[in-house]
C-alpha cells in the first residue's frame, strides 16, 4: 500500500497543474455542473408528474432506466458524436443525476398524505401557495434523499471524464495506470472515496437544516 | 416458506455452476476450442488500432498453422501490458524494436543505436529473462510530433529542433505515459531542450490527440507515423535528425515458454511480408473505412499468401 | 448500424456472453453474502451504524481503482476477469448487506412479536417469517445492484476486460460511432433483462404482495 504520491507535498500545491486540490476543484466543477442541470431539469418534471398523476409510468421506471445506462460508453459515445470538451461529459454526467431526482421527486409528491392538501386548500391557500408552502416542504425528505443519492453517483463516474481528456480525480486514475504508478492510482481511490462520504456527510448536514423538524425522524436514510 | 428455499436452493446451484464453470465463460475465448490446451498462445495488443490490427494478424497467421489461440486486445500501454506478458496472462504481442529499448533501457536508449540493425541486437541484450523475439519486419511506425500546416508555417517548423525557442508557448497531447516516458516529455527535454507549456493526457496517437490538433486544441501532437489521417488532412510530421525516435521496426515480442518451430515460423512468415507501405494500407482500411480488423487480417494473410 | 452488426455480429456476441458473467456472478456471489452480513447488523443492534458507514465508503471507491488494486491485493494476474468479478462483489455486498439489514429491520415489530408468540425460535422466525416479509425491499435493492453492475462491468474495458465495454473502447479508438451505440443499447436492453427476472421472481416468491395494490 505504497501511500507515497497521497502524501508527497507537491501533489497538493494549490498553484501547481495537475496538483490534487486542482483536480479536486475540477472534479466537484463538472460534479456540481451536472448536479445542477440535471435537477433544474428533472425536479420540475417529477413534481408535476406526482402533483397530476399523468405519466408515473415515465417517473417509476426513469430510476431503474437511467441507472442502466453504461456511463463510460455514454461518454464515449458523446465525445466520437461532439468531439473533446466539456459538453459530452457534461451531457453523460446530466443523464445520471436525472433518474433518481425525477424518481424521487415524484415519489416524494405522491407520498403526501392528500388530507394535509385538503386541509390546505380548505383554509384558503391558492394553488401556488399550496406548492410551495405545503407540497414542496413535505416532500423535501424524500427529494434530498434522491438528491444526495444523485450527488454520490455523480462525485464516483465523474472520474471517467479523464478518459476522454478531461481533467478530475479520474486523472490519476488513468494517468498513474497509464504510466504504471499504482501509488498514483490509490491517491486517486482514496481521495475519491473521502471526496465522497465529506459529501455525504455535508448533505446530511443539509438535509437536516432544510428539512422541517416536524419531520426529520422520516427523513433520517 | 416452500417458495424462499426453492429459490435459496437454486441460487446455491448457480453459484456452484458458475464457480464450477469458472475457467470457460471468463476466458476471453473467441475460437470454441478448449482454453487449457497446452499449445493455447494468448495475443495481446496495446490500445490503438495498429496494434490491434497486426495481433490479429498474428493471430490468424497461427491458427492458419493449426495452433490455438486466444485473444486479449487492447490492453493498454506499453507500461500495463509489459507487466501481463511477465505474469504470463498474455504470452505474445507486437512490440515496436526502438520504442520498446527504450522502454527497458533506464534512460532511453544507448547513444548512437538508431539503425534497425543496432536496436535489434541492443534489444535482445535489453530483454527480460523469459522473453524473446522474433525476426523483426521492415515495416516500421514511429512516433512522431505533428503539426497542423498553419502551425507549421506560423512559427516556421520543420524540425523538432524548430520548437524549441517556442514550445514554452504550446501544448502537447499525446498519451498520458507519455509524461514519465524518455520517448516522450522526459526526451524532449533531454535530448532537444524542448519543454512544453501543457500537457495534454489524450490518447496515444488515437482520434483524441487527432481531433484535438484538428481542432487547436493542442499545438502539437504525437500521432504515429502509419495514421492515414496525417496524409488526409495534410498535417506536418516534425523531423527527428537527433534520433530520439529510433527505429521502430514491427517485431513479435513472445515469451520463450510459448515459443516452438510453428509459432516462429508462422510469424516470421508474417514479418517477412510485412513494409511499411503495405500496414499502412491496410491500417486505413482499419481506420479509414471502419472495416473490421479480422477482415481486413484475413485479407493481408491471403494477399500475402500466408493463409 | 446493421453493416456494424452484420459483419461484427460474433465480436458482439462474445462480448454480451462475458459481459452477462462478469455482470451476474457477482451478484449472485454477492447475494449470498449480503444475507448474513446484513443480519448482523440486525442481530446486533450495535453494528448497525459502522456496517452502514462501511459500506457507504465501500462504494463510494472508484471502480476502476478497485480493478486495478485487486490484483496487487488478490496475487492474481492483471488481466484475470477475476478481478473484476471480486470488485463487483464488493460492491454488490456494499449495497445489498445494506439493504438487507434495513429490510429487516422494516418488518413490522408485531410481526415478529407473534411469530415468537406462536412458538418460532429465532432462526426459523428469520427463515420462515422476517426473510419473506422483508423480501421486497431486499429484492429491489438486488435489482439496484444487478443493474448497477452491468454498467460497471464495461468500465473494466479500460484494463482491457470488460465484455461490452469493449465495443466502447474499439469504437473510441476509431473514432467510430456504430460499435459503442450497440454496445449502449446492448448494455442497457441487458440491465433491463436482468430487472424484469428479477421483478418475476419477487413475484413468485412473495405473491402475496400481488394483491397488496403496489407492489415495488
Amino acid at each position: 500500500m505504497n501511500l507515497s504520491y497521497l502524501f508527497d507535498p507537491a501533489h497538493w500545491s494549490l498553484t501547481a497543474d495537475g496538483s490534487i486540490p486542482q483536480l479536486i476543484l475540477s472534479h466537484l466543477y463538472y460534479s456540481a455542473l451536472a448536479l445542477l442541470i440535471g435537477t433544474v431539469i428533472a425536479l420540475p418534471i417529477g413534481l408535476w408528474i406526482g402533483h397530476t398523476g399523468r405519466g408515473s409510468f415515465i417517473a417509476i421506471n426513469a430510476g431503474n432506466a437511467g441507472r442502466s445506462l453504461p456511463t463510460l460508453g455514454l461518454l464515449m459515445l458523446m465525445v466520437t458524436l461532439l468531439g473533446l470538451g466539456l459538453l459530452p461529459v457534461l451531457i453523460a454526467l446530466t443523464m445520471l443525476v436525472i433518474p433518481p431526482v425525477l424518481t424521487s421527486a415524484y415519489a416524494g409528491v405522491r407520498a403526501i398524505d392528500q388530507r394535509v392538501v385538503d386541509a390546505a386548500k380548505g383554509v384558503g391557500m391558492r394553488p401556488r401557495q399550496v406548492l410551495t408552502k405545503v407540497e414542496l416542504p413535505l416532500a423535501l425528505p424524500v427529494m434530498m434523499s434522491g438528491f444526495r443519492s444523485a450527488a454520490l453517483q455523480v462525485v464516483a463516474t465523474a472520474t471517467v471524464a479523464a478518459a476522454v481528456g478531461l481533467n478530475g480525480l479520474g486523472r490519476l486514475l488513468i494517468d498513474g495506470l497509464a504510466v504504471n504508478d499504482y501509488s498514483r492510482v490509490l491517491a486517486g481511490a482514496i481521495v475519491v472515496a473521502v471526496l465522497a462520504v465529506v459529501l455525504d456527510l455535508v448533505l446530511a448536514f443539509a438535509q437536516r437544516r432544510i428539512v422541517s423538524p416536524g419531520l426529520r425522524e422520516r427523513s433520517s436514510r | 416458506m416452500k417458495h424462499i428455499r426453492v429459490f435459496a436452493a437454486l441460487a446455491a446451484m448457480v453459484t456452484l455452476a458458475a464457480c464450477g464453470a469458472n475457467n470457460d465463460p471468463l476466458s476471453n475465448d473467441t475460437d470454441s476450442g478448449s482454453s487449457n490446451a497446452p499449445s493455447a498462445v494468448t495475443i495481446g495488443s496495446a490500445n490503438f488500432a495498429e496494434s490491434e490490427l497486426l495481433a490479429e494478424i498474428y493471430a490468424q497467421a497461427l491458427e492458419a498453422k493449426q495452433v490455438q489461440v486466444k485473444r486479449q486486445f487492447n490492453i493498454g500501454a506499453r507500461e500495463l501490458y509489459l507487466k501481463a506478458l511477465q505474469d504470463g496472462s498474455i504470452d505474445l504481442l507486437p512490440e515496436y524494436n526502438g520504442a520498446l529499448l527504450s522502454a527497458l533501457s533506464k534512460g532511453g536508449a544507448p547513444e548512437g543505436v538508431s539503425s534497425p540493425e543496432d536496436v535489434l541486437a541492443a534489444l535482445k541484450k535489453a530483454l527480460p529473462a523469459g522473453t524473446e523475439v522474433l525476426d523483426q519486419s521492415a515495416a516500421e511506425d514511429k512516433d512522431t510530433l505533428t503539426v497542423t500546416q498553419q502551425t507549421a508555417a506560423k512559427y516556421n517548423l520543420k524540425t523538432i529542433d524548430d520548437l524549441k525557442p517556442v514550445a514554452g508557448t504550446l501544448s502537447i497531447g499525446a498519451g498520458p505515459e507519455w509524461q514519465e516516458r524518455y520517448q516522450g516529455l522526459k526526451g524532449l527535454d533531454a535530448v532537444y531542450g524542448v519543454k512544453f507549456k501543457t500537457f495534454k493526457p489524450l490518447d496515444a496517437g488515437g482520434p483524441l490527440t487527432v481531433n484535438a490538433l484538428l481542432k487547436g486544441q493542442i499545438d502539437v501532437g504525437n500521432i504515429f507515423s502509419t495514421d492515414s489521417a496525417i496524409k488526409t488532412n495534410n498535417l506536418v510530421v516534425l523531423a527527428d535528425p537527433r534520433n530520439l525516435y529510433l527505429a521502430e521496426n514491427v517485431l513479435p515480442l513472445i515469451r520463450s515458454e510459448a515459443n516452438n518451430p510453428t509459432v516462429s515460423g508462422a510469424l516470421n512468415a508474417v514479418s517477412a511480408k510485412l513494409t511499411t507501405e503495405n500496414l499502412t494500407t491496410y491500417l486505413a482500411k482499419v481506420q479509414v473505412d471502419k472495416q473490421d480488423t479480422a477482415a481486413v487480417a484475413k485479407a493481408f494473410l491471403t494477399d500475402n499468401g500466408l493463409a | 448500424m446493421t453493416t456494424y452488426l452484420s459483419n461484427n455480429w460474433e465480436t458482439v456476441l462474445t462480448a454480451l456472453r462475458q459481459h452477462i458473467w462478469l455482470a451476474l456472478l457477482p451478484v449472485v456471489v454477492g447475494f449470498v453474502v449480503a444475507l448474513p452480513v446484513g443480519y448482523l447488523g440486525v442481530r446486533f443492534p450495535w453494528l448497525y451504524h459502522p456496517l452502514v458507514n462501511t459500506c457507504g465508503v465501500l462504494y463510494s471507491i472508484p471502480s476502476l481503482a478497485l480493478f486495478v488494486f485487486l490484483p496487487v491485493v488478490l496475487g492474481t494476474k492483471i488481466l484475470s476477469p477475476l478481478n473484476i468479478v471480486v470488485a463487483l462483489t464488493i460492491y454488490t455486498v456494499a449495497l445489498l448487506a445494506r439493504t438487507v439489514a434495513d429490510g429487516l429491520r422494516s418488518v413490522d415489530p408485531l410481526v415478529v412479536q407473534s411469530a415468537t408468540a406462536m412458538g418460532y425460535r429465532r432462526t426459523r422466525r428469520l427463515v420462515d417469517v422476517e426473510l419473506p416479509v422483508a423480501l421486497p425491499v431486499i429484492l429491489a435493492g438486488l435489482r439496484v445492484a444487478t443493474v448497477a453492475n452491468i454498467s460497471l462491468v464495461s468500465v473494466g474495458a479500460l484494463i482491457g476486460v470488460g465484455g461490452l465495454g469493449q465495443l466502447f473502447t474499439r469504437g473510441f479508438q476509431l473514432f467510430y460511432v456504430e460499435p459503442i451505440l450497440v454496445g449502449v443499447i446492448l448494455s442497457v436492453l441487458l440491465a433491463g433483462a436482468a430487472d424484469l427476472v428479477i421483478v418475476l421472481i419477487q413475484r413468485l416468491v412473495t405473491p402475496w404482495t400481488r394483491f397488496q395494490g403496489g407492489a415495488a
